[in-house]
């Protein structure tokens, strides 16, 4: 295992900037998780890695020794594709072996038939080991996929959204399955996803991807709880964080086109207007609340009831836990937690205060 | 708006059957969710509704009337595709337009109601534009618009959302039901999404296997499931299921812990238990709690942070993982032991060999 | 962005749907009227095809005959005219031949026509060219043709798009425009007249096709499946031949059979580049007409045998014409 860095690296695809100067580090077995919208750059980083693609400026270094110049079968990098990565025409076992069948690799086949049973056992196929892939569920295949790149034991695992095209229940399953099977091989692996629960809950360390940049790096704890800008704060977090136009009037932080005021937080370093942050999870229904709305949707789902509220022309989302009493159309109030508000410039980057 | 009613509807392909005889009704102005994993029966009985699939046995009634043999232009629905299905060489506005055209309105009727949908999902600006150019959100938008312009009997929905990105189905999926809200249309959806179905659904049918498991609230399946199925398939996780023996007032678990059974369960597990008194005991993450006087002990197993909350994962037995909920600030290393209690009042039981919920019985036998 | 972020998720098995309005008697009732009106035009158009079969094997004079014979007695009489080379014999040769019984059965057929084998006629040696050089140009042009095909749709060529309607459009010169040139050109380097020079003609000629054929083909595998090899530690050429060749079979079965029916059948260069040598068939076959009289079932032999190798080919290759033929389907959703 080793550890990875990006050194500023470019990459364009005729006029369009897919990488611009991203500077990573990886650490020796972190699993650490790229996380961002479509289009944000994610695959093309994990394919300049793996030396799918050429980058344009800059460099990749796997401890300290720069790889660009080597081909993708030199750099020993194990890549999990979304899709279409099992060759359609042989069976499991074949699909398992072929990584060590290449001839670069020339292991011999009693070594071969221990390293596929290994795999195979780690992610329960053994059973499935003669069916020809095509009569595999969507789950299974994932984990073939999965039990390729492990049978290889490479530097670095590069996993492409590997989780994306299966049912929910699926990926939950697997989610948990793959971050236990990370920990205990401590293998490095970087995680490709645009879906935040598998950011949050499998990473060691996630970086924000928008639009070819890197918007903050750091634990789940700091991504979910300090986000640095306004991309990064809505891109993390079910139901989506609340953002609010507001203004500082007459020392007091009013929301636009609301009822909602407070008063200012200590510190006096808020730019006039600003973007207010509120989780739904630290909206609080009740009573006693301050502030007063009217309930335009309930979205029951079980654990947790989602409540839109309106108050005045803006609509604020609130998690409640369990069952939520409210009706459509209620007259209800609500607190706002005061130490757990984040703030935004106008231009989208965290304003400390 | 229209009742619908399935009698006995099936459907078999060669020996198999994709949908086992099915008898279920869809109330005026109700939003249905049909719900399971792929390969359940969800899509082929909304398709049978639709006339886009033929019952091999069974009535299909709208209303009055029996539509089991009409085609599907002749139902008077609306169907939505997951894959949106837009005339790509068709402006937004020509697509929403294309059902009434075919329908024979006039131009004015035509251009009213095209205008009216578009405002009621906030699709205006891009009217003009071709499909290819807008965003997943906003193709399916108008996918819907194309549904609503006719003001059909019924609203049949095949995983419109599954191909947006997170974000999109979050805020479509609310829009969907502020919308059923507003138009109160008879819907059926179909999706594999339990937060989906938990969320839009005022009912939802689970169905697994060609069969139907559960049909009922979501509050209902999500807190009296009628089979470890649905306790398993709702929720996020789902439902802590653990095997254990039940004798004289005690549940034994595999892994050694022991508990002390309440007075209020007595009566449930006086029920018939598997052989050996085996029963399964169920309970949601959010049931559970971490306490030191806890009767419960398992081994950490992973944790891993949700945002607003910490989820627990401890291994009770070899292959057993309980899921917990705990606040944010829990974390625990890979082989910590950990002691926890369960609600009472939340607890449910499943008979090991049916599967089916053991429920609450009076002492009067 | 394109028009859907995530591909659907994982696949059910369906065996056959059917919609409302196929299921009862109606619609089978209907399906049976069209296979019989499709039968009846299938038959009208290969009328012609079965009117050649069979005066091909009926003697000369029921060939002629009119009204036009349905039913014959078959005779061989056509291919042995065909492959051999005849006299005339005098009344007098006519009678000792007559009193022969050592004569075979092809002898026997042009006694009736009072005429004698002398020796072979130049068609079996042209129909065995018409084989050496269509049989290798497609061989060379799809080896080529599916490497050129692999490099374009992997790899990013400067002026890819050039080059290809490059390609594309010499498939829109008519043969005849360069035929004059390429007589010249043959001619002075001795490739006139020679197997080897029909074979390069009819190798860039098709070469065109199969390109541009095989990379609409290529297009549709995967690319991730490479990519995935390469990574496991595979050169580009390995990955190509353990996984993009098994993959474009189909794609090679059907650029195969086209480009073996266009050399084949070519009739242009084959005329005018080639003479005794290396002249093919289909120049040959109209000049069975005029030596003595018009051998109705001679050319009628000349084109069956003509016929047969490429349905053979085809028939061989017919599963994976099929899929071939309508590949670029729309992606399932």
């Amino acid at each position: 295992m080793s550890n990875i860095r990006l050194e500023k690296v470019t990459k364009r695809f005729k006029d369009i900037t897919a990488l611009n100067d991203i500077s990573l580090s990886i650490k020796d077995g972190e699993f650490f998780v790229l996380l961002g919208p479509t289009g944000a750059g994610k695959t093309t980083t994990l394919r300049v890695i793996a030396g799918l693609e050429r980058q344009d400026a800059g460099s990749v270094i796997f401890d300290d020794t720069p790889v660009d110049k080597l081909m993708p079968a030199e750099r020993d990098t194990a890549f999990v594709f979304q899709q279409y990565s099992l060759y359609p025409n042989m069976s499991v076992y074949d699909n398992l072996a072929f990584p060590l069948r290449s001839p670069m690799r020339q292991t011999p086949e009693p070594e071969i038939r221990t390293r596929v049973t290994e795999a195979a056992e780690k992610l329960r196929i053994t059973h499935l080991l003669q069916r020809k892939t095509a009569k595999l569920s969507g789950g299974e295949m994932q984990r073939v996929s999965i039990g390729r790149a492990i049978v290889r034991k490479p530097r670095i695992f590069l996993m492409d959204e590997p989780l994306s095209n299966l049912d929910a229940k699926l990926r939950e399953s697997l989610r948990v399955e793959l971050k236990h099977l990370q920990k205990t091989q401590n293998s490095t692996t970087l995680f490709v996803t645009h879906d935040q629960i598998e950011a949050l809950t499998m990473a060691d360390r996630i970086a924000v991807l928008d639009d070819g940049e890197i918007l903050q790096v750091g634990t789940p704890h700091d991504i979910y709880d300090r986000p640095a800008t306004t991309v990064v704060a809505q891109l993390v977090g079910t139901p989506r964080i609340n953002l609010l136009d507001a203004h500082i009037e007459d020392g007091a932080l009013r929301v636009k086109n609301s009822t909602v005021q407070m008063p200012l937080p200590n510190g006096n370093t808020m730019p006039e207007t600003l973007l207010l942050g509120i989780r739904p999870e630290d909206i609080r229904l009740g009573q006693g609340g301050e502030f007063a709305g009217k309930v335009i949707l309930t979205e029951p789902l079980g654990v947790e009831t989602i409540v839109h509220i309106r108050a005045g022309e803006q609509i604020f989302l609130s998690s409640v836990p369990g069952t939520a009493p409210y009706g459509v159309d209620t007259d209800i109030h609500f607190d706002v937690a005061r130490d757990r508000l984040h703030f935004f410039r106008p231009d989208g980057v965290r304003a400390l205060s | 708006m229209a009742t619908i009613h399935l009698n006995q509807v099936e459907k078999k392909f060669g020996d198999q059957f994709a949908v086992k005889p099915l008898d279920m009704t869809i109330h005026d102005g109700e939003f249905i969710v049909l719900l399971g994993p792929s390969g359940c029966g969800k899509t082929t009985t909304l398709r049978m509704i639709s006339g886009l699939e033929a019952v091999t046995s069974g009535q299909i009634l709208f209303g009055e009337r029996d539509v089991t043999w009409l085609h599907p232009s002749e139902r008077d629905i609306a169907f939505v595709f997951q894959f949106f299905a837009l005339y790509s060489h068709l402006t937004a506005r020509e697509n929403i337009a294309f059902p009434l055209q075919a329908q024979g309105e006039s131009r004015d009727m035509v251009k009213k109601r095209v205008n009216e949908v578009a405002k009621m999902l906030n699709i205006e600006h891009v009217l003009n534009s071709r499909p290819g150019s807008l965003s997943g959100g906003d193709q399916q938008r108008v996918a819907l618009a194309r549904a609503l312009v006719r003001r059909p009997a019924a609203f049949l929905m095949d995983e419109p959302l599954g191909a947006l990105d997170a974000e999109f189905r979050d805020t479509m999926r609310a829009e969907i039901k502020r919308l059923h809200i507003d138009q109160h249309a008879t819907t059926v959806y179909v999706t594999h999404d339990q937060i989906e179905a938990m969320a839009m659904g005022d009912r939802i049918v689970v169905m697994s296997n060609a069969v139907v498991q559960q049909a009922a609230t979501p509050t209902d399946v999500y807190h009296n499931p009628a089979n470890i199925f649905v306790a398993r398939f709702i929720g996020s996780p789902g439902m802590n299921l653990i095997p254990a023996r039940y004798q004289g007032g005690v549940l034994y678990f595999d892994g050694g812990s022991v508990y002390t059974v309440p007075d209020d369960w007595k009566s449930t597990l006086a029920a018939d238990l598997g052989s050996d008194g085996r029963v399964i005991v169920g309970f949601r993450p959010e049931a559970a709690q971490v306490s030191s006087e806890g009767q419960l002990v398992a081994k950490t197993y992973a944790n891993d942070l949700h945002g607003g909350y910490t989820m627990l994962h401890l291994e009770l037995d070899k292959d057993q993982i309980v899921h917990i909920r705990t606040n944010r600030e829990t974390s625990y290393n890979i082989g910590d032991l950990v002691h926890f209690d369960v609600n009472p009042t939340m607890v449910r039981f499943f008979h090991p060999e049916t599967e089916m919920a053991l429920t609450k019985r009076d002492n009067r036998s | 962005m394109a028009t859907q972020s995530a591909p659907p998720p994982s696949r059910t098995p369906v065996n056959y749907s059917t919609r409302v309005d196929k299921v009862g008697w109606r619609p089978q009732a209907g399906s049976i009227v069209r296979t019989i009106v499709a039968v009846i035009i299938a038959f009208i158009m290969l009328l012609p095809v079965i009117w050649m079969g069979m005066t091909a094997f009926k003697s000369l004079p029921d060939a002629v005959s009119v009204p036009p014979k349905v039913f014959f007695t078959p005779t061989l009489e056509g291919f042995v005219n065909l492959f051999t080379q005849r006299r005339q014999l005098s009344d007098a040769e006519m009678e000792a031949y007559r009193a022969r019984d050592d004569l075979n059965w092809a002898q026997d057929i042009v006694l009736e026509r009072q005429q004698t084998i002398i020796g072979r006629s130049q068609f079996a040696q042209q129909l065995t060219n018409s084989v050496i050089i269509a049989g290798s140009s497609t061989i060379l042009s799809v080896v080529f043709g599916v490497l050129a095909a692999y490099a374009f749709s992997r790899f990013n060529i400067p002026g890819k798009d050039d080059l290809l309607f490059f390609i594309l459009s010499q498939r829109m010169l008519p043969a005849v425009v360069v035929t004059v040139p390429i007589f010249l050109m043959y001619k002075q380097i001795g490739l006139y007249d020679t197997h080897l020079g029909m074979i390069l003609l009819y190798t860039s000629f098709n070469l065109s096709f199969s390109v541009w054929l095989l990379k609409g083909f290529i297009d549709e595998i995967p690319k991730e499946y490479e990519e995935a090899a390469l990574v496991d530690g595979y050169t580009r050429l390995q990955a190509f031949r353990k996984i993009v060749l098994p993959q474009a079979v189909t794609g090679i079965a059907a650029t195969t059979v086209f480009s073996a029916i266009f050399s084949w059948n070519e009739y242009a260069f084959a005329l005018m580049l080639t003479q005794e040598r290396a002249r093919t068939a289909p120049p040959s076959i109209p000049l069975i007409l005029g030596t003595g009289g018009i051998e109705w079932s001679t050319i009628a032999a000349g084109s069956m045998a003509f016929l047969i190798p490429v349905v053979i080919v085809t028939f061989a290759l017919r599963k994976h014409l099929l899929r071939g033929v309508t590949f670029g389907a729309i992606r399932k959703g």
